[in-house]
């Protein structure tokens, strides 16, 4: 079973620093860290390989998002491929699946890919599907477990909000995982020794055969019109007194606001 | 300080300290309490390379010898005490496989002890022959091909819970301290049972128990080294096995030391933190001088002992010993004096690294059998030179 995980660097902080010019996240002097929605996703591709087969983790992003390729290594993985080129820069989710996919097109011989079912900077989990669909493959997202799996057939489960859906997909397929589906293992120290030799594999776009009309930048729809904190909600009112007198107050508010 | 440590050396520090502080921190009261042995937490560092990380590597280790042994169960025991040292008795366990041991033996043990899979553990001592090994009166008594075995050792760490069992026991009591031989045993072996669990003032999550041998037969395959060469195998792996024990008291001081120093910043007293007194400042002094004196000396035992050679290492292994576990005693009765009132209490981590500390002068030789190891061989080499 072959499987691509894709994952991503994302600074290492629970508060994202916004650039208000740009609207865009400030990643400058923040350590990176793989996504922690996609180190589930790495184990989960980990413990299929476990039974034959092979994981490559791929990751778009400048030269230092190789670090993140290199951690992978270190829990498992078997190779990685770093797709990397300044025309990249600035792609939204759409750009971001379309070089994904043809990334992905390139490695070929696949038959899952996992990705984490969304990124902590951006929040957006649309990448997985959307290089699903660039790709032409059915996608499952939400999975919170893998019932089974052969070379022709996965069956899933997809976490829903009152309960799961039981899912069957031919292969291959794209899954996006929740953190409920494992708990990823601490690199050991021979996986670590690996990873500090490893050689990373480096696709441009030119490698790639990219349209750059749709990569990067130019290739991205999405404007962002403004960005904004939004503003911290304050305590309600609270009317003190009998219960007559607290009605009354509530009656005469909700009359004056003109919501009644 | 820096102590110039291989790359290998931080990824090892580094693995052990992610596993301590994710893996162990959050459990460790729980299993003190409980006095439960660690086996979730064995697997973790299974998983991780960490068992094997003083075995060869053509036994499945990762190969960083009595250096790597130091330096996981350091960071292990800065987090806890007890659970780390199912590792290191699994070496005490182990090492003398790994010095005496045929190759069939090395091949048939070794690589299941590396990668998690069994534990080990060490029979020597009996309840009459504690500091006096040669007072025991298990026996092996030679029938055709076999070795039948009758005794009881105690207080044998990872007794019950390993598979792999180094028992020392006398071929002929008549030899006195050349009449001891050493043997593998297997959990399961006929004859082989295990006895009282013992109730211990710290060290709560590590399994001490009796080892109990009735008209158990071993095959002579079993003996380890030759026959009489027990006692000289016990000392030459305790001579490799006391900087364990070291690192273990080490660590237990410099957690504490980092529990003290965090404290005394935290703690307000007289309208100021208490790390703004002289009195506290000058005991944390003397406690990071004692952690940090001890590493040194640790360290470069460690060092000496993987240089190899012939030379024996036994006086700066029990240097080594002897100055890291009184330092973990000093050190942690300061840093419960640092925490005052709470730091007796059990919802704080010093009282228990307090009672963890103290078995480090005592196993593995009591600190006065270090210090008349070290003086025996002061005399000795002092001998040496005036011949």
């Amino acid at each position: 079973m072959n499987i691509i995980v894709c994952i991503k660097q994302v600074p290492n902080t629970t508060n994202v620093q916004i650039d208000y010019e740009t609207g865009r996240l400030k990643r400058e002097g923040v350590e990176s860290i793989i996504n922690p929605f996609d180190e589930y996703a790495i184990e989960e591709g980990v413990r299929i390989k476990e039974s034959g087969g092979k994981v490559t983790v791929i990751t778009m992003g400048p030269p230092q998002a190789e670090s993140v390729l290199r951690e992978a290594i270190s829990k498992g993985a078997d190779e990685a491929v770093l797709v990397s080129d300044k025309a990249f820069g600035g792609a939204d989710t759409l750009a971001t699946a379309y070089t994904l996919s043809l990334a992905i097109k390139s490695i070929g011989n696949y038959h899952i890919i996992i990705c984490g079912k969304q990124a902590s900077d951006g929040d957006t989990g649309q990448v997985g599907p959307g290089i699903a669909e660039m790709l032409s493959i059915p996608h499952i997202s939400y999975v919170k477990k893998i019932e089974s799996i052969d070379d022709k057939l996965i069956k899933v489960e997809r976490m829903m909000e009152d309960g799961y859906d039981l899912i069957e997909s031919p292969i291959p397929v794209l899954l996006t995982v929740v953190k409920e589906i494992n708990v990823p293992r601490i690199a050991s120290l021979k996986g670590k020794l690996t990873a500090k030799k490893a050689v990373i594999k480096i696709l441009d776009a030119k490698t790639i055969d990219a349209d750059i009309t749709k990569i990067g930048l130019n290739g991205s729809p999405t404007h962002v019109m403004k960005i904004f904190v939004p503003p911290k909600r304050t305590g309600g009112e609270k009317f003190n007194g009998t219960a007559q007198e607290a009605a009354a107050s509530l009656v005469k508010k909700l009359v004056d606001t003109g919501i009644i | 300080m820096d102590y110039m440590l291989s790359e290998e050396e931080k990824i090892i520090i580094e693995t052990a300290r992610t596993i301590a502080v994710e893996k162990v921190k959050p459990i460790r009261e729980q299993y003190d309490e409980e006095e439960r042995f660690p086996w979730e937490i064995m697997k973790e560092f299974a998983q991780a390379d960490l068992c094997g990380v003083y075995i060869p590597e053509e036994y499945g280790g990762f190969g960083k010898g009595i250096m790597g042994l130091v330096l996981v169960v350091e960071e292990l025991c800065k987090i806890d005490g007890a659970i780390a040292l199912s590792l290191a008795a699994t070496a005490l366990g182990t090492l003398p496989i790994l010095t005496t041991g045929s190759e069939q033996h090395k091949k048939k043990y070794l690589p299941g002890i590396a990668s998690g899979k069994n534990l080990a553990a060490f029979g020597l001592t009996e309840a009459g022959a504690g500091s006096d090994a040669t007072g025991m009166t298990t026996t092996a008594v030679k029938d055709g091909d076999y070795y039948v075995l009758n005794g009881t050792k105690c207080f044998i760490t990872n007794g019950g819970e390993a598979q792999v069992y180094t028992i020392f026991a006398k071929t002929n009591p008549a030899r006195g301290a050349r009449g001891i031989s050493c043997f593998i045993i297997e959990k399961g072996t006929s004859g082989f049972d295990f006895g009282k669990k013992e109730k211990k003032m710290g060290i709560k999550a590590s399994s001490t128990r009796e080892l109990v041998f009735n008209n158990c037969r071993i095959h002579k395959d079993q003996l380890l080294g030759k026959e009489g060469h027990g006692l000289m195998i016990a000392q030459a792996t305790l001579d490799n096995s006391r900087p364990g024990v070291a690192a273990q008291a080490l660590g237990i001081a410099a957690g504490a030391l980092d529990e003290a120093v965090e404290y005394a910043r935290k703690r307000v007293q007289f309208g100021q933190p208490i790390a703004s007194f002289q009195a506290i400042r000058h005991m944390l002094a003397d406690m990071a001088t004692e952690v940090e004196a001890a590493r040194a000396l640790l360290y470069a035992s460690a060092r000496m002992i993987d240089s190899g050679g012939e030379k024996r290492t036994s006086k700066e292994s029990a240097m080594a010993k002897l100055f890291c576990s009184e330092a973990a005693m000093k050190v942690t009765t300061k840093a419960v004096q640092i925490f005052g009132g709470y730091g007796y209490m059990r919802e704080y981590p010093v009282e228990k690294m307090m009672r963890d500390a103290k078995i480090t002068t005592l196993y593995e030789g009591t600190s006065q059998i270090q210090k008349n190891e070290i003086a025996l061989n002061l005399i000795k080499e002092s001998a040496a030179r005036s011949k």
